[in-house]
């Protein structure tokens, strides 16, 4: 018998098809924990898109609506107006999309609809790249990344976009990031954003790809909590676009070489390529705490 | 009550009367005064609806699929390049059997750009799975706007109601516009086939492997072999309540017609004074006019149109490398039947440019002196002095 302020009943059934260590099936497994039955999926093309099941099945116990790729912000926008037109004002929908999806082909969709302040719940779970078409970049993959389309030394020489910070300056009443290695961080925030209902809430959930990554797939965890121990993927929330809060201060900070090294995407980079990227990981923490020390005093809803 | 509107918001009205739950558009000429209209019926209360302001025709047709996957009566409208960006979501709502509508204003695509009438966006998205109806007039708009509510609700399957960019989306007719209480009579509150329930969750539009792919595919394909049930008894119900049809096709003094001219749009109320004129000067001279196009009427074309001597089509459109479009759909139809006229085919009004009585009798004249259709559509009205002209002949 498990002991735990944590919601335990499951919305995810066993049997579904991804990856071994994937990291994005245990962010759904928590997501549902604390979202409940009382939830709309809508998935875009994306690795959830299969592990979600064909024809006939389904490894989810809530409604999918499949969606094309560039569609999630959309299509969630009109099946919310739905259910608005037909009373309904207690289920959540909840936009689901990997990175592709999000920071490429439905950036745009999605900051249309942020800006209409849409009532729901955007997830994107980030793992760097198109997993599910063979690890082809994305504007997600990080600096230094050998992918498919960035191999041998055409290796991924800019950033990865900051999303959090695209849909803060939308302005929308909630923007967190969460990681699959701290489930009460993630669950809490699942909780608040379906609490906050009423407009656009975006959670950015670290999500390891093995596969992708060249990682064994019992260092899935481990690898997600290293991102969140040497700052390379922090923990913070902001309300109403302005309001942040650092949820997990990683003090003192692991050397990101240490989170880099273990993962064979990232096995060519020489000492400078780590000092560089250690320089970047140091630059945006500052600029985090920055913000964080703007408006300390962070509103509860 | 009959009242002078403009054909964009003969739309407008039907989609009221309809009483849409949920629409979403993007701005394109020349749409925008049928989105307008909607928007201003939800902003004063005349609609119960929302409207969604997406930033793309993309999203648009997106937000109405989720919409209507979520079990409410949905509408959309765009045209031409809006139409085109939309291409990849028209398969989905279709294989997703979604029975959304849309009004489509038949506009040129570009480069160069260009606003005004040419039916190739429409015709364009022929393989997409979607019912297409093609509007002569401002009543028509009208009433085939209500109508495809209630065939896209019958058949499971999404509705293009298409008019001419200009010559009816912006021109003003004497329109009757019915009560609510009659189109409620004709169109009951939406009963959703499918919808999304947490109470009893289901997966919509999931992955689909090769071992019942082609059986959805067939699926909807008999869905559509049963349009023309689904329309007459549509039709049946509207003429019941309105005391207007249309049919499928329309043949216009074909009976004893030597030649028949077949045409979709504005363009066959000025071939019915044409052919008017040409019968009091003793021509034997009818119009077809082309209402649906998908599915394509072949059985009834081919009763209609089959004992013509020759068959000459008008496309406002044009596929490169075949020719028109309509006229490549008619020799189609025909080809399997016993009587087969000889098919000729022109191409006129593209990108705006007027079809006039003139250019229908030169048509007619030119089918009537050749003994046999060219291989290749026939220009009518090109001029050189517009623009360099390479021949094609």
């Amino acid at each position: 018998m498990i002991h735990s302020p944590l919601p335990q009943t499951d919305y995810m059934a066993s049997g579904h098809v991804g990856c071994p260590g994937c990291g994005a099936t245990v962010a759904m497994k928590f997501a549902l924990r604390a979202l409940g039955e009382k939830t709309m999926l809508v998935i875009p093309a994306c690795c959830w898109a299969i592990i979600a099941g064909s024809h006939p099945q389904t490894s989810l116990k809530v409604p999918v609506l499949h969606t094309a790729f560039a569609t999630a912000g959309a299509a969630a926008s009109g099946l919310r107006a739905a259910l608005d037109m037909r009373g309904d004002t207690e289920t959540t929908v909840v936009a689901w999309a990997g990175d592709g999806g999000t920071f490429d082909i439905g950036f745009q969709a999605l900051s249309g609809a942020v800006e209409r302040n849409e009532d729901f719940i955007y997830v994107c779970y980030d793992n760097e790249a198109y997993m599910n078409t063979g690890v082809q970049r994305s504007s997600s993959t990080p600096f230094g990344t050998r992918t498919t389309t960035t191999p041998g030394t055409n290796w991924k020489h800019t950033r990865k976009k900051n999303i959090v910070e695209a849909f803060a300056a939308h302005r929308i009443p909630y923007a967190a990031t969460a990681s699959i290695a701290y489930p009460e961080d993630m669950i809490r925030k699942f909780q608040r954003a379906r609490e906050l209902k009423g407009g656009s809430r975006f959670l950015h959930v670290y999500a390891t790809c093995p596969t992708g990554w060249r990682v064994p797939s019992d260092q899935c965890i481990k690898i997600a909590r290293l991102a969140v121990k040497t700052r390379a993927f922090p923990l913070y929330e902001v309300t109403d676009g302005v309001r942040y809060t650092l949820n997990h201060d990683a003090e003192p900070p692991l050397p990101v070489r240490d989170y880099l090294s273990v993962q064979g995407r990232f096995k060519h980079l020489t000492d400078d390529d780590y000092g560089e990227i250690q320089a970047m990981v140091d630059e945006d923490w500052e600029l985090l705490k920055r913000k964080v020390a703007l408006a300390p005093e962070e509103a509860r809803a | 009550m009959k009242e002078v509107v403009e054909g964009s918001h003969a739309v407008s009205e039907a989609v009221r009367l309809a009483r849409v739950q949920v629409m979403s558009a993007y701005p394109i000429t020349p749409q925008t005064h049928i989105v307008e209209a909607l928007s201003e019926y939800c902003a004063d209360g005349r609609m119960a609806a929302r409207f969604i302001c997406v930033e793309s025709e993309h999203s648009a047709m997106a937000a109405v699929i989720g919409a209507a996957s979520g079990g409410v009566r949905t509408f959309t409208a765009t045209s031409s390049h809006g139409l085109a960006l939309m291409h990849e979501l028209l398969h989905w709502a279709s294989a997703a059997r979604l029975p959304i509508v849309m009004a489509e204003v038949n506009r040129a695509l570009g480069p160069g750009w260009n606003i005004w009438m040419d039916q190739t966006d429409s015709l364009a998205q022929r393989d997409t799975g979607w019912i297409q109806l093609y509007c002569e007039d401002g009543q028509e708009v009208l009433d085939t706007t209500l109508l495809a509510f209630r065939l896209a609700e019958s058949a499971s399957l999404p509705v293009m109601v298409v008019l001419d960019a200009f010559f009816l989306s912006h021109t003003y007719e004497p329109v009757d516009i019915p009560d609510q209480a009659s189109v409620d009579r004709f169109l009951p509150a939406f009963q959703p086939r499918i919808q999304l329930d947490t109470q009893d969750p289901f997966a919509l539009s999931q992955m689909a492997p090769p071992g019942c792919y082609m059986e959805m595919r067939h699926d909807i394909e008999a869905g559509m072999r049963r349009i023309p049930e689904h329309y007459t008894a549509a039709e049946e119900a509207f003429a019941s309540v309105f005391g207007r049809r249309y049919g499928m096709l329309e043949a216009y003094r074909c009976e004893d017609a030597d030649i028949i001219l077949a045409m979709a749009g504005t363009a066959v109320s000025t071939s019915r004074q044409v052919v008017d004129d040409l019968r009091e000067r003793g021509e034997k001279v009818g119009v077809l006019k082309l209402r649906m196009f998908r599915p394509f009427p072949a059985a009834l074309l081919a009763s209609l149109a089959g004992d013509a001597r020759k068959i000459a089509v008008l496309d406002r459109n044009f596929c490169f490398g075949v020719g028109g479009i309509f006229a490549q759909e008619i020799r189609a139809a025909l080809y399997l039947m016993d009587s087969r006229p000889p098919v000729y085919s022109y191409i006129a009004g593209l990108g705006g440019r007027d079809v006039t009585p003139e250019t229908i009798e030169e048509i007619y004249v030119r089918t009537k002196q050749s003994e046999r259709p060219a291989p290749e559509s026939v220009w009518i009205g090109l001029d050189p002095a517009a623009c360099p002209v390479c021949r094609t002949d």
